[in-house]
C-alpha cells in the first residue's frame, strides 16, 4: 500500500515565496514515503508496524480509533471553520532513506533547518539545547542525546522510547490524556506518528534546554505527534518547541497531544513557539492547530508552567492545562496569541485544583489585527477537597484596526469556600496617541507598533528562554507586518 | 529656521488656528503664552504633525521647505521635537529601550551609525548626570507610574539625548517645583546655540528667569495677537490676557 512520491518545488510556490513574508514557508526537495489519504483500522496497523510496536500499543490506538469513529467535532469553539475531509489526509509522510546517524540525513533537509535556524552538524549545534528534530511524521536526529544519558535523563524520539524505555512508556502514556479525551486527542492516539520522550530521574537538574522542533513538508498530510515528560521527584526540566510549515493553498491539520507528569518537588517548565504557516491574507490555506496539552502536578510541591507565542496557523484550538494534584502544587499559564489577516485563535487554559494549597496564574495577552478573531477561554476550577487554593488571572486583549476581534470567556467553579480567585480583563484599542508619541521621536509607524505590542506582551515573553524571547520578539513583529496605515 | 505663513487649522469643522503667522531663526528661543484654550497645544501637534487636524490654509517652511506633506516620524527625523504637555504612557517598554530605538530611527535615517546599548547607555547616563536627575528613570517602563513632574523631566531628557534642532516644549514647566523647574532649564540651556531654536509654550513668567526668551508672543483665539521682548511676559504675569482680547 505504500506509494512513493516525490515532492517539488513547483514555480507556483516559488513565486509565492517571494512574494509573501512567511519567510518558513519553502518546501524541502526530498524522496518521501507517504501512505494513501484515509483513515481506517488498516492505517492504524501499518503505523503501529511500520514502528514494530508492541501489541499493547497496537490496542491503544486501535481502542482510540474506534471510540473516535464514535465522536463528533467539538463545535463549541467560537471559530469559522471549513470542515475537514479526514480521509483527505495522509497518516503517515517520512523521508524514503530513515538516517542512522547525522551523517546520513538527506542534505536537503539538513539544509532546511539550517535555513530555520537549527543547524544539525554536529560542529554547529547550539550550545546548551538539546532537539529533537520532527520532519512530517518521524523524528529523525535528536542531539546531545549521550550527554544527557550520562546524568540519566532519556530524550528521544517517542517512536525509540517505545522500543527502548518500553515499561516507561507503558506506563504513562495515556495516563494525564485518556486515549477518548476528546475528538482530537482520539484522533491522535489511534493516528500519531511520532513526537518526543523525556524522561528526567529523581533529583535530576536537567543541564541544558529540551526542545523539539516540528516541521511539516509533505503535502496533504496531517501531523499528529505525541510528547510525554515525566520529571521524577526533585528534578526540574525547561523544554521547547518550535514549530513551522510550507506554504500551501489547502489547509493541513496538527492534531498534537503533550502530556506533562511531575512528582514530589519536580518542575516542569513548557514553552511553545507556535509559527505554523497562517494561511494567505484572504484566509486560503494554513494549518488547522488543534492540540491537547496537559500537565498533572501529581506531587506535592510540585510546579507546572506553559508559556506559548502563538502567532501562526490559521486555526488555533488549544488548552494547556494543570491538572493540581498534590498539595501546594503551582499551575502557571502564560500566553501571547496574535491573529493577523483571517487567522482565528480560540485558546486559553484549564486550572483543575484538586489538592490543599494549590495555586494557579494565568496571564493571557491577546493581540488582533486585519481580520484576526482573538478568543480566550479558560476554566478555573477549585474541587471541594482543594483547601486554601489560590488562582490569579489577568486576561488583556488589545485591537489594531476596526474589523478584528476579541472576546473572552473565563469559566470559574469553586466547590471550597475558603478559596481566593482574582480575575482582571482589559481590552484595548492600540492608542493613537502611544504611536504618535514614538513617530514625534523619530520610530517609524510600524515600528511604533511593534514596540507597543512587544511591551504589552513583556510579563509572558520574560518567562521564555532567552533566546526564544528575542525570537519571539522578532516574530511578532514579522506577525504584524501590514497591519497598520 | 521655520516659517509658519498663516496658517488655518480646524478640527471636525472647529476653527482653531485662524491665520497664524511666526517665523523663527536659528539660535532664538521664542515664547508663546496665552489663555486656555487658545491653541497652543494645537500649534505644537501640528507642528509635529499629528493628523487630527485639518490644514485648511497658509504653510510651514521648516529649513526652507513645507513640511505640510511629512509624517510625524519624518519630521522628528529632520530634527523637530515636541515635549509633549500629557506625556504617554507605554507600559512593558522600558525608558531605555524606547530612547535607543528613537535616537536609532533618527540615526539611520541620517545615514549615521546606530548605537549598540552599551554606547547608548553610556550616552544616556552622561545626560543624566548632566540634568542631575536619578539613574533608575531609565529602567522603568515608559512613563508608566510616573509623577507628573518626572513625566515632564523625562520630556527634557530625551530632548537632550536626541538633541533636536527644532524643539518645541508644551507647558513643560506646569506643575513643576523650583528644582525641577531648574532642571528643565538646564537642559534647554544646555542644548542652546546658534544652530538650535526653541519655542517654549508657558503659562507661567518666571520659567522665563531661567529660559531667557529672545521673543514672547501672545496667542489668543488661534492668532499671535501681540510679540514683544521677555518684558511683555512681565506685563501679562500684572494685567492678564483680557486687556488683549477683544
Ligand atoms: N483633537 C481635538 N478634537 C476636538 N477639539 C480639539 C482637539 N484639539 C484641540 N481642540 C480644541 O481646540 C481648542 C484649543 O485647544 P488647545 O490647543 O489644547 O489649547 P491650549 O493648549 O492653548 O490650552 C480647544 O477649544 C480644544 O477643545
Ligand atoms: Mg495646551
Amino acid at each position: 500500500m505504500v506509494e512513493e512520491l516525490k515532492i517539488d518545488n513547483d514555480q507556483a510556490t516559488k513565486e509565492m515565496l517571494e512574494k509573501n513574508d512567511y519567510k518558513y514557508g519553502f518546501v524541502t526537495d526530498v524522496e518521501q514515503e507517504i501512505i494513501p489519504k484515509g483513515i481506517n483500522e488498516d492505517v492504524v496497523r501499518f503505523i503501529s508496524n511500520k514502528k514494530n510496536e508492541p501489541e499493547w500499543l497496537l490496542d491503544f490506538r486501535l481502542k482510540a480509533y474506534r471510540k473516535w469513529l464514535t465522536m463528533e467535532e467539538p463545535s463549541w469553539a467560537k471559530l469559522n471553520i471549513e470542515p475537514i475531509d479526514y480521509n483527505g489526509i495522509s497518516y503517515f509522510a517520512a523521508p524514503k532513506e530513515m538516517p542512522k546517524s547525522l551523517d546520513e540525513i538527506d542534505p536537503e533537509i539538513i539544509d532546511t533547518y539550517n535555513k530555520l535556524g537549527i543547524p544539525l552538524e554536529e560542529q554547529k549545534q547550539l550550545e546548551g539545547i538539546a532537539i529533537d528534530v520532527v520532519f512530517d511524521s518521524v523524528s529523525l536526529v535528536t542531539t546531545f542525546k549521550d550527554k544527557l544519558a550520562e546524568v540519566g535523563i532519556i530524550f528521544c524520539s517517542f517512536s525509540e522510547a517505545v522500543i527502548e524505555h518500553e515499561e516507561l512508556v507503558k506506563k504513562y502514556l495515556g495516563r494525564v490524556i485518556p486515549s477518548g479525551d476528546n475528538y482530537f486527542a482520539a484522533l491522535n492516539a489511534a493516528a500519531f506518528t511520532d513526537g518526543s520522550f523525556v524522561y528526567i530521574p529523581k533529583g535530576v537538574k536537567c543541564p541544558m534546554e529540551l526542545s523539539t522542533y516540528f516541521r511539516i513538508n509533505a503535502e496533504d498530510t496531517g501531523q499528529f505527534e505525541r510528547t510525554l515528560i515525566i520529571a521524577e521527584e526533585g528534578s526540574s526540566v525547561s523544554y521547547l518547541e518550535g514549530c513551522t510549515a510550507p506554504k500551501r493553498s489547502t489547509s493541513q491539520l496538527h492534531a498534537a497531544c503533550v502530556e506533562l507528569i511531575a512528582f514530589d518537588d519536580a518542575t516542569i517548565k513548557y514553552s511553545t513557539i507556535q509559527n505554523w504557516y497562517p494561511g494567505d491574507k484572504d484566509g486560503k490555506g494554513g494549518i488547522y492547530n488543534f492540540v491537547t496539552k496537559r500537565g498533572n502536578c501529581v506531587g506535592k510541591n510540585s510546579r507546572i508552567s506553559w508559556t506559548q507565542v502563538e502567532t501562526g496557523s490559521a486555526i488555533t484550538w488549544k488548552y494547556p492545562s494543570c491538572i493540581l494534584t498534590g498539595d501546594n502544587s503551582v499551575g502557571e499559564f502564560y500566553s501571547v496569541a496574535l491573529t493577523n489577516n483571517r487567522q482565528q485563535a480560540d485558546t486559553g487554559t484549564k486550572m483543575i485544583h484538586l489538592g490543599k494549597n494549590t495555586r494557579s496564574t494565568i496571564v493571557s495577552k491577546g493581540i488582533s489585527a486585519g481580520f484576526g478573531q482573538n478568543i480566550y477561554r479558560g476554566l478555573v476550577e477549585i474541587s471541594k477537597n482543594a483547601q486554601n487554593a489560590r488562582n490569579y488571572t489577568v486576561c488583556d486583549s488589545i485591537l489594531i484596526g476596526e474589523n478584528c476581534g476579541a472576546h473572552t470567556f473565563p469559566y470559574i467553579e469553586v466547590k471550597n469556600s475558603s478559596a481566593q480567585l482574582e480575575h482582571e480583563a482589559t481590552t484595548s484599542k492600540i492608542g493613537e496617541d502611544q504611536i504618535f508619541y514614538c513617530q514625534q521621536r523619530g520610530m517609524s509607524e510600524e515600528d511604533a507598533l511593534s514596540l507597543i505590542v512587544n511591551g504589552f506582551c513583556k510579563e509572558v515573553f520574560k518567562e521564555l528562554p532567552f533566546e526564544f524571547a528575542v525570537e519571539a520578539e522578532r516574530l511578532l513583529s514579522v506577525s504584524l507586518e501590514g497591519s497598520v496605515g | 529656521m521655520i516659517e509658519i505663513v498663516n496658517l488655518h487649522a480646524e478640527v471636525q469643522g472647529q476653527k482653531i488656528l485662524n491665520g497664524l503667522n511666526l517665523k523663527i531663526n536659528k539660535g532664538e528661543v521664542h515664547s508663546i503664552m496665552g489663555p486656555n484654550g487658545s491653541g497652543k497645544s494645537t500649534l505644537a501637534a501640528i507642528l509635529a504633525g499629528k493628523e487630527d487636524y485639518d490644514i485648511t490654509d497658509g504653510d510651514i517652511i521648516y529649513k526652507g521647505e513645507s513640511i505640510l506633506d511629512l509624517a510625524p516620524d519624518e519630521r522628528a527625523q529632520q530634527g523637530i521635537f515636541l515635549a509633549f504637555q500629557y506625556p504617554i504612557e507605554i507600559p512593558g517598554v522600558s525608558n531605555a529601550y524606547f530612547l535607543r530605538e528613537a535616537l536609532n530611527s533618527i540615526n539611520k535615517a541620517r545615514g549615521n551609525p546606530v548605537l549598540k546599548p552599551v554606547e547608548f547607555g553610556k550616552l544616556a547616563k552622561q545626560k543624566i548626570k548632566m540634568l542631575k536627575m536619578d539613574e533608575t528613570l531609565l529602567k522603568r517602563s515608559l512613563n508608566e507610574g510616573f509623577s507628573g513632574g518626572e513625566k515632564k523631566r523625562n520630556e527634557i531628557l530625551q530632548m537632550a539625548i536626541l538633541e533636536p534642532l527644532l524643539s518645541i516644549l508644551d507647558e513643560t514647566d506646569s506643575g513643576l517645583d523650583i528644582d525641577a523647574l531648574q532642571i528643565v532649564a538646564n537642559g534647554v540651556n544646555s542644548l542652546r546655540n546658534e544652530e538650535t531654536a526653541f519655542l517654549v509654550i508657558t503659562h507661567y513668567q518666571r520659567l522665563l528667569d531661567y529660559i531667557v526668551p529672545d521673543f514672547v508672543h501672545v496667542l489668543v483665539k488661534g492668532k499671535i495677537v501681540k510679540s514683544g521682548d521677555k518684558s511683555l511676559a512681565l506685563e501679562l504675569e500684572s494685567k492678564g490676557y483680557s486687556w488683549l482680547e477683544d
